[in-house]
């Protein structure tokens, strides 16, 4: 009933995990749909697919931290449904996350037996035993870091590898490492590897999750495609070329109604060169118009937030010139960015961007609040009147001026974000992930506000990953990569397949 | 998008303010008047004009201390030291009016080293960027100390009546105090829910990083609303000192808890963002009732402490419990 693997030659007795069939929605989004995954003993399975494409579904489905809707998961030959994270762990099934969980203050040993510490007595832990056993498991993986100082203090690349003698002392099976080199060095990544071929040669089946397609070729024994929630392909690796694999991850339709007007360039509003933040930003320049939407793609850590970060002054760069108007302009806070007439709606709207406890109101009227005040004082009826205005204009669904942020969609937040720098009269807009977590309507709606703030005269600075998005909207596309542009692309040239081959590096 | 704005009807957006007003202070409220009812019935003496105003008169000087003390908290703050700056700030008064003999000057200097404390306060918490918690802890042991080193830990007595009626005197019946509480409440109010101050204040205690990201210079109002508390706790001890006939090193131990308690009581989070002074005034009611009733009914001052303790505990109780029934369950919208 499903479409039989892709390579015949999967023999029964070597499967070690299956996932047939696997079909997740969220309200308005199809996640995964139909998604089959078959594992191996001793392989490494590269996962492979644009930001929602659907591998952290699959992660945290097999995780055990999302039920999945429809589907059938079987783990050593017998049907199974993971409970949760506990379950998933009984089952074999170790996840290395993106972001580590660990406990900065406790050691290595402390890590890797939270919550299941040997005993000496009930309540006693036996420290000496901890240990040894900590240190046998990282001896194994050739760790050379002392196991004994927190875990706070060690390299990312080493705070890995106690992640992985975590698994490991679970006895896992299965290891699923989500995007584990996007923060190692060359050295580091050469390390983690040599661990991940020692973990094969013993059996267990590691999923690896990864952009880079160099490590790909390097450590993957087979590779299984995604995109928007489905399986396109799996192949061995050895059967499969670069271009073939960016051309099935970026294959996908560019929606036909994003709205795109023809707006005349004008002005030169901001122009910032040669910028950079030790480790972070190289060199980067790029100037903005009045009238076009400048769209920044890259990779997860490739710099694109960095790049509006420096810019609005939230970050100090170590080099580089910002010239607002054609006048060179120094920006050290926020304050001075919004004083220039620069915003930025940032991708975290709950974290950053709203006061989530107060009202759509004071949230809109936040950065104008010192412009409608005399002597101090706000002027109410101002004030109101400025929030109803742009209720209106953005059509934000409320009950109202008064409600409070917190009780409104994910899609009328973000338009709230966007209604108070509109209302601050910024001349360049920095949007870094407008449409994450808002529903395919909202969408559209902030697709349409762009255009027409575009058309009104404003420079609009895009970010993001969607990449359907930034060729759909943007009249330019600078592509982001090891903190530096790596490529720029016009309208004319800027395809899914060609961005997506300059950020990955192909 | 300008145009687009002109609507009709816009002018006569309905006036906001009222939602600071709603459920939670009118909960507080009746239950100030549920205690009162309790106490009216309990006991005769409460309900007397002479007893009330006793009671509104009590709870002005940490009243005025929670005042200032909002303010922390609505910021995200808290400040442990008020207790210790009225004590340096009335100490400050007394010596100052030794030495000139001018309560204009010396009611100066008091609120002067009232408003300085707080101020060193602020730039702890918001340049040196400690934790509130031990900047004003500091703050509360330095001022405590110093009020016993330039007092020598002698009390500094004998003030004109003209400065006392601050305390004695009365217009139409309500004592100055009183009026004096009632003013600065007003103040207080007008401030957070119509300044820029204010506004600010629950930005930064809602959520810093958006305050700094709209361009707010938290560093300031954070500065500024230590100061108010420094000032406010400095304007108590005024009062106090014109009540006593005498400044003492020792005045003002476990104010700071009073006037947390009266705020939290009166709806504050002490996560900040939110609570009103209006709340807070309720709270710090409902602290001074509870202890005159107490007295009234002769229960002893023991156990007087384990009932405030435990009217506290509840008050917060309910009002999670209440709070958490009555907000939809946050949906997952990201």
């Amino acid at each position: 009933m499903h479409p039989p693997p892709t390579d015949p030659i999967a023999s029964h007795d070597d499967v070690v995990l299956r996932m047939e069939g696997i079909r997740k929605t969220y309200p308005g989004v199809v996640a995964l749909s139909d998604v089959d995954l078959v594992l191996r003993r001793g392989e490494v399975h590269v996962l492979l697919g644009e930001n929602g494409a659907g591998k952290s579904t699959l992660v945290r489905i097999l995780a055990g931290a999302t039920a999945k809707d429809a589907g059938r998961i079987v783990v050593g030959g017998e049907a199974v449904e993971i409970a949760g994270p506990r379950h998933a762990r009984e089952l074999g099934i170790a996840i290395i996350h993106q972001e580590l969980r660990l406990v900065p203050a406790l050691d290595a040993a402390g890590n890797i037996f939270l919550g299941r510490e040997p005993r000496r007595f009930p309540g006693i832990v036996d420290r000496r035993a901890m240990r040894a056993r900590a240190r046998a498991i990282l001896d194994r993986l050739g760790a050379t870091f002392d196991p004994d100082v927190p875990v706070g203090s060690l390299r990312v690349a080493e705070q890995q590898m106690v992640e992985i003698a975590k698994a490991l002392s679970l006895d896992a099976r299965v290891l699923v490492m989500d995007e584990p080199t996007s923060a190692l060095t060359e050295r580091e990544t050469r390390t983690l590897f040599a661990v991940v071929r020692s973990l094969t040669a013993r059996g267990v089946a590691v999923v690896h999750i990864s952009h880079r397609l160099d490590e790909i070729f390097e450590i993957g024994d087979r590779v299984t495609v995604l995109r928007d929630g489905r399986r396109v392909a799996t192949h061995r690796i050895g059967d499969a070329d670069r271009r073939e694999l960016v051309r099935l991850m970026a294959d996908r339709e560019v929606d036909e109604r994003l709205p795109k007007s023809v707006v005349a360039r004008g002005e030169e509003l901001l122009r910032v060169e040669g910028l950079g933040r030790r480790g972070v930003l190289h060199d980067v320049g790029f100037a903005v118009h009045a009238g076009e939407v400048v769209g920044i793609a890259g990779l997860l850590g490739s710099g694109r937030t960095e790049v509006a970060r420096a810019v609005f002054g939230l970050d100090r760069p170590h080099a580089g010139r910002i010239l607002v108007r054609g006048r060179p302009r120094r920006i050290r806070s926020p304050r001075d960015a919004i004083r220039e007439g620069i915003g930025f709606v940032t991708e975290d709207r709950k974290r950053e961007g709203l006061v989530l406890g107060l009202t759509v109101r004071d949230n809109i009227a936040l950065p104008v609040l010192r412009l409608l005040a005399r002597f101090g004082v706000v002027r109410g009826a101002e004030e109101r009147a400025l929030a109803a205005r742009f209720i209106r204009a953005l059509r934000i669904r409320t009950t109202g001026a008064e409600q409070r942020v917190l009780d409104l969609s994910g899609g009328n937040q973000q338009k709230v974000v966007l209604a108070k720098w509109l209302a601050s009269r910024v001349d360049v807009l920095f949007l870094d992930e407008p449409t994450r977590g808002i529903d395919v309507g909202a969408k559209q709606e902030i697709y349409q506000l762009i255009d027409r703030l575009v058309e009104e005269g404003l420079g609009v600075v895009l970010i993001s990953s969607e990449l359907p998005e930034v060729v759909g909207l943007a009249d330019r596309v600078l592509v982001m990569r090891g903190g530096r542009v790596a490529g720029e692309f016009g309208r004319a040239e800027a395809t899914q397949e060609r961005l997506l081959a300059c950020a990955v590096g192909a | 998008m300008e145009d687009a704005s002109r609507a009709p009807g816009l002018a006569r957006a309905r006036r906001p303010r009222a939602h600071r007003l709603h459920g939670r202070e009118l909960g507080t409220l009746g239950g100030l008047a549920a205690l009162c009812l309790v106490l009216w019935a309990a006991t005769p003496h409460f309900a007397t004009v002479s007893n009330l105003l006793n009671v509104v008169e009590q709870s002005a000087i940490v009243g005025i201390v929670a005042a200032g003390m909002t303010f922390v908290i609505i910021g995200g703050g808290i400040d442990l030291s008020v207790g210790s700056i009225l004590a340096l700030a009335g100490i400050g008064f007394g010596l100052t009016f030794q030495a000139t003999g001018s309560i204009a000057v010396s009611a100066g200097a008091g609120l002067g080293v009232g408003l300085a404390s707080g101020v060193v306060n602020g730039a702890l918490v918001a340049l040196g960027r400690l934790p509130p918690f031990i900047a004003t802890l500091g703050m509360m042991s330095v001022a405590r100390g110093l009020a016993l080193m330039l007092s020598d830990g002698r009390p500094i007595s004998g003030y004109p009546d003209s400065f006392r009626a601050l305390a004695t005197g009365d217009l139409a019946g309500i004592p100055a105090p009183v009026i004096a509480m009632l003013a600065i409440f007003a103040l207080a109010h007008f401030v957070l829910t119509r300044t820029t101050l204010g506004r600010y204040t629950y930005a930064i205690g809602g959520n810093e990083e958006a305050a700094l990201l709209s361009g707010i210079d938290v560093r300031v109002v954070k500065t500024t609303v230590y100061g108010i508390s420094g000032l406010l706790a400095a304007t108590s001890a005024l009062l106090l000192v014109a009540r006593l006939d005498s400044a003492q090193p020792i005045a003002g131990m476990m104010y700071e808890l009073d006037a947390i308690a009266a705020v939290v009581i009166g709806g504050a989070s002490l996560l900040g963002g939110s609570g009103s002074v209006l709340g807070t005034l309720v709270g710090a009611l409902i602290m001074a009732v509870l202890r005159n009733g107490l007295n009234l009914l002769g229960v002893s001052s023991y156990v007087q402490q384990v009932a405030i303790g435990a009217v506290i505990v509840v008050a917060v109780l309910v009002d999670m419990v209440l709070r958490r029934r009555t907000r939809p369950p946050m949906g997952d919208t990201a």
